[in-house]
């Protein structure tokens, strides 16, 4: 019993973190249609950003939920403003120019902090589980990503940010003859999507540590959790995350990570064949 | 009797909740020239999807030369004799007018032969001058024109031109519907269009479609005088 | 000079200058930079794997550096295994090109759209650099060789002329090898790309639909052309594993993966040459940079310029902004307009490159 406990939580954190790595680019690829492959690095600058903050003293727990989204969101804006806004419409292009940011910015990291992997401890403790001990920590991400998908399910349903957001994608000239500036739209729902990686990164970093590469684990991932969650952005990233982060968990478990890995890419290719739109192409359509 | 080129039976397309082509029940003849008219959204592009394979019916079927051709893929069905010009022009844009046609001709014919196709259908849409130019650079109805040899040169028993006097100049509307004529000489057409002059200069039998269905099929005149059809065009069979 | 006339120049120029550097470039160059130079021709080849598949057959794949490293692996692993070269040559290419029908076919015939390819064929060979990477225990083994995991495969041993098993080749054969390879695929794939299959290819990348409604099946087209350009990838591979006499997970790596389609976005899609010289012009780039770091002149620019992923990043992100179709194709129309001033009119009229040609 402790242990189907056990892994119902690692189940749910697998899921957690599916769905906080990805709602970043769901916003940017699901609302923008721009693929970010500088994805996996907003992730990891969102890393760098709270542990730099918390070895200056700041609180982890501001460093990681509110500097981390902060400094990545304004590198967003400003990578949108420098590059992105050039190349609308053109998908591959933006595919190798977000690649080439990648690269950029895996450079600059590595000449700035080192090859090396830097990490902060996981605060919060274990508690037990009869028999079992668990990372009080996976519950505080459980936690976090619940909040982030209500939180950008409310703003997009219920603000007036949201429903200009919503407006400027399906039609910028509709909402450019409302008043809206579609430019600035998008600057600022770029940097949203960016600032929600860079607070997963932050999130995540106790967890595994920091190094410059660390984006690649990522950026499959997350684009393979957008892609098969579909069009609609909180309800896609959550079915998506929750249905790999379940097949990755319970493979793991029974093999290796490596394989959960394949088993996640494998559920993946399935989903697409099955349901080209992603699952919010099937079901809860003209949802958020 | 001799057995219809075409036939449809109970052709259905459903979008979710859409019925973009309801029970569409369509003959023609082997030779035959029909046009097609109907206000915009009556489903006539979502028609010839599904006649060229681009989309699958969700109910029905659509029978080629006596053959269910409702499930084949799209260069299956072409390759047994049926063409499109499609709505928004689909040509090679980064390529030579001389090689869109090669393309096309060289599916059929050997290298040899293929040369010589070429050559003849430049002359027969008028682009031989450009034989050598990028087709994205041609103008408006050029393009169209390419498509229309493109389409020719696989010498399809079916022809369908949705929209093939969209955006011309009166003379090459002229020389379109010259052509559309030459054309229907060996080969059956289906022809949707707006231009009810373009209509009149080629037109003998109409089907009228409207939200997804036949309205009425009839010749030219009988149709120009039809109020209903009339009504769908100016909303208010939509309004009751 | 029409363009028929013109092809048939660029072909004899690169025919020349191609069997120059062949046979002249071991006696004039030391030891160290024919070693150089061959991988640079090796890499070359690699370049135009994805110059078919990508440039050409308008297929972006972002793990071609999955079948070069299983091409390098398979050639390890069956040498050790055989002592005799000629079957591993042989499978070193038909193994990544099994790979990548398999593949494809799920991917062409499974309609995947062109986007979520270049994820999944990343996703894939990080899946192989996860995989290889782990497998350093002495547990991990095919036959007689030892995977290595991270550590790699040391000791290739060299191929040897087909039937002789001592008859191994050395330093100069290994240049003259690799850049006839070079030469032979340039040409072969010039063939390829002047054929009935070559321009339906190109059609099929120009418009997929319409290409489709004339009778051609994209499935097939695509997946053949993925397969040929996976077995040059592996022979590449082959040739890698050779010239090194070692192979490593790394070969599977992303920033392998990069480099390849920045070889081919900066020397210019749709074309052939072009990719080869953006590729010993990258390779060479990195490898002077690499050198004058290690010179210690300590200034912090030489450490940041010898930073690969810093300088190729930024190549990137320029090209695709600035100079969106690539050295060769920039270069040529720059040709056009400064050489035919006055006839500017009939530079409209004028051939434009046909199919198959840079």
């Amino acid at each position: 019993m402790d242990f189907v406990a056990l892994l119902a939580i690692q189940i749910l954190y697998a899921i957690a973190s599916l769905a906080l790595i990805s709602i970043g680019l769901a916003i940017i690829f699901g609302m923008m249609r721009v693929i970010n492959l500088a994805h996996g690095e907003f992730l990891m600058l969102g890393g760098y950003a709270a542990i730099v903050a918390t070895s200056h003293g700041i609180s982890i727990w501001i460093a990681m939920l509110v500097v981390a989204p902060v400094v990545v969101g304004i590198i967003g804006i400003i990578v949108e403003r420098t590059i992105i806004r050039f190349l609308y419409g053109r998908i591959i292009d933006t595919m190798l120019a977000t690649w080439g940011l990648s690269l950029f910015l895996v450079g600059l990291t590595t000449a700035v902090f080192g090859n090396t992997t830097v990490g902060i401890s996981a605060p919060l403790g274990s508690f037990e589980i009869g028999a079992y001990r668990a990372s009080a920590y996976t519950l505080f991400v459980i936690a976090v990503a619940i909040v982030v998908l209500a939180g950008v399910f409310s703003v997009l349903r219920w603000t007036r940010l949201g429903l200009i957001a919503r407006g400027t994608m399906q039609n910028a000239n509709m909402a450019a003859a409302l008043g809206v500036k579609p430019p600035r739209v998008y600057a600022v729902t770029f940097g949203i999507g960016a600032a929600l990686s860079g607070l997963a990164g932050g999130v995540l970093a106790p967890v595994s540590g920091v190094f410059p590469t660390i984006g690649v684990a990522y950026v499959a991932k997350s684009f393979i959790t957008v892609i098969g969650g579909g069009a609609a952005i909180v309800s896609g990233t959550a079915s998506a995350s929750a249905l790999f982060g379940t097949v990755n968990q319970i493979a793991t478990f029974a093999t290796t990570p490596v394989f959960g890995e394949v088993a996640l890419l494998a559920a993946a290719i399935v989903l697409i064949r099955l349901l080209p739109q992603g699952i919010s192409g099937r079901f809860f359509r003209r949802g958020i | 009797m001799e057995a219809p080129l075409l036939e449809t039976r109970d052709l259905s397309m459903h979008f979710g909740g859409v019925k973009a082509v309801r029970n569409v029940n369509f003959t023609l003849a082997a030779g035959e020239l029909r046009c097609l008219i109907g206000p915009n959204g009556a489903g006539k592009s979502t028609f010839f999807k599904m006649l060229t394979g681009q989309l699958q019916p969700t109910h029905g079927a659509v029978l080629f030369r006596g053959r269910d051709i409702s499930h084949a893929q799209a260069h299956e069905i072409a390759r047994l004799g049926i063409g499109i010009k499609t709505q928004v022009p689909s040509v090679f844009d980064g390529l030579s007018v001389r090689e869109n046609i090669w393309l096309s001709a060289s599916r059929i014919h050997p290298r040899g032969r293929a040369r010589a196709v070429v050559d003849e259908m430049l002359e027969r849409i008028g682009l031989a001058g450009a034989a050598q130019r990028l087709v994205g650079q041609l103008a408006h109805g050029q393009r169209q024109w390419v498509e229309l040899g493109i389409v020719l040169a696989t010498d399809p028993q079916l022809i369908l031109l949705d929209e093939p006097a969209a955006g011309m100049t009166h003379e090459e509307v002229l020389r379109t519907a010259e052509l559309v004529r030459e054309i229907n000489r060996s080969k059956a057409l289906i022809v949707v269009e707006h231009d009810m002059q373009f209509i009149r200069m080629i037109a003998k039998q109409v089907t009228v479609f409207n939200q997804g269905g036949v309205l009425v099929e009839d010749n030219i005149e009988n149709i120009m005088r039809n109020p209903l059809v009339r009504d769908i065009y100016l909303g208010k069979q939509a309004a009751a | 000079m029409n363009a028929r006339a013109r092809n048939l120049a660029g072909l004899v120029l690169v025919a020349i200058i191609g069997l120059a550097v062949l046979f002249l470039t071991p006696r004039l160059a030391d030891l160290d930079t024919v070693l150089e130079l061959t991988v640079y021709m090796v890499m070359a080849i690699l370049a135009l794997s994805l110059a078919l598949v990508w440039g050409y057959g308008g297929i972006l794949c972002f793990g071609q550096s999955a079948f070069f490293g299983l091409g390098a692996y398979t050639y390890a692993i069956a040498m050790f295994n055989m002592g005799e070269s000629t079957l591993p040559f042989l499978l070193a290419i038909a193994l990544p090109a099994a790979f990548a029908a398999l593949l494809g076919y799920f991917i062409f015939y499974g309609r995947i759209s062109d986007v979520y390819l270049g994820v999944i064929t990343l996703t894939v060979t990080l899946i192989l650099f996860n995989s290889v990477n782990s497998t350093a225990g002495p547990e991990f083994h095919i036959g007689v060789a030892k995977l290595g995991g991270f550590n790699g495969i040391p000791g290739i041993p060299s191929l040897n002329f087909p039937g002789d098993k001592n008859a191994t080749i050395d330093l100069e054969g290994m240049f003259y090898l690799s850049t006839a390879i070079l030469l032979a695929t340039y040409f072969g794939l010039r063939l390829l790309l002047a054929s009935r299959f070559g321009r339906i290819i190109v059609g099929i990348r120009e418009n997929e639909r319409r290409a489709e409604l004339l009778g051609y099946d994209p499935r097939a087209y695509k997946l053949a052309t993925f397969t040929i350009g996976a077995a040059l990838a592996g022979l590449a591979g082959c040739l890698f594993a050779n010239w090194g006499s070692f192979v490593s997970p790394t070969i599977f790596g992303l920033a392998q993966s990069a480099q390849i389609i920045i070889w081919v976005i900066v020397g210019g899609r749709g074309t052939l040459i072009g990719p080869i010289i953006g590729c010993i012009g990258i390779q060479w780039l990195s490898a002077f940079l690499g050198a004058n770091q290690s010179t210690g002149s300590g200034s912090p620019w030489a450490a940041l310029l010898s930073n690969a992923p810093l300088v190729l990043g930024a190549i990137l992100i320029a090209f695709v902004l600035l100079v969106p179709k690539g050295l060769v194709p920039t270069l040529g129309d720059w040709g056009q307009a400064l050489l035919r001033p006055r006839v500017r009119e009939r530079i409209a009229d004028a051939a434009p490159m046909p199919v198959g040609e840079e």
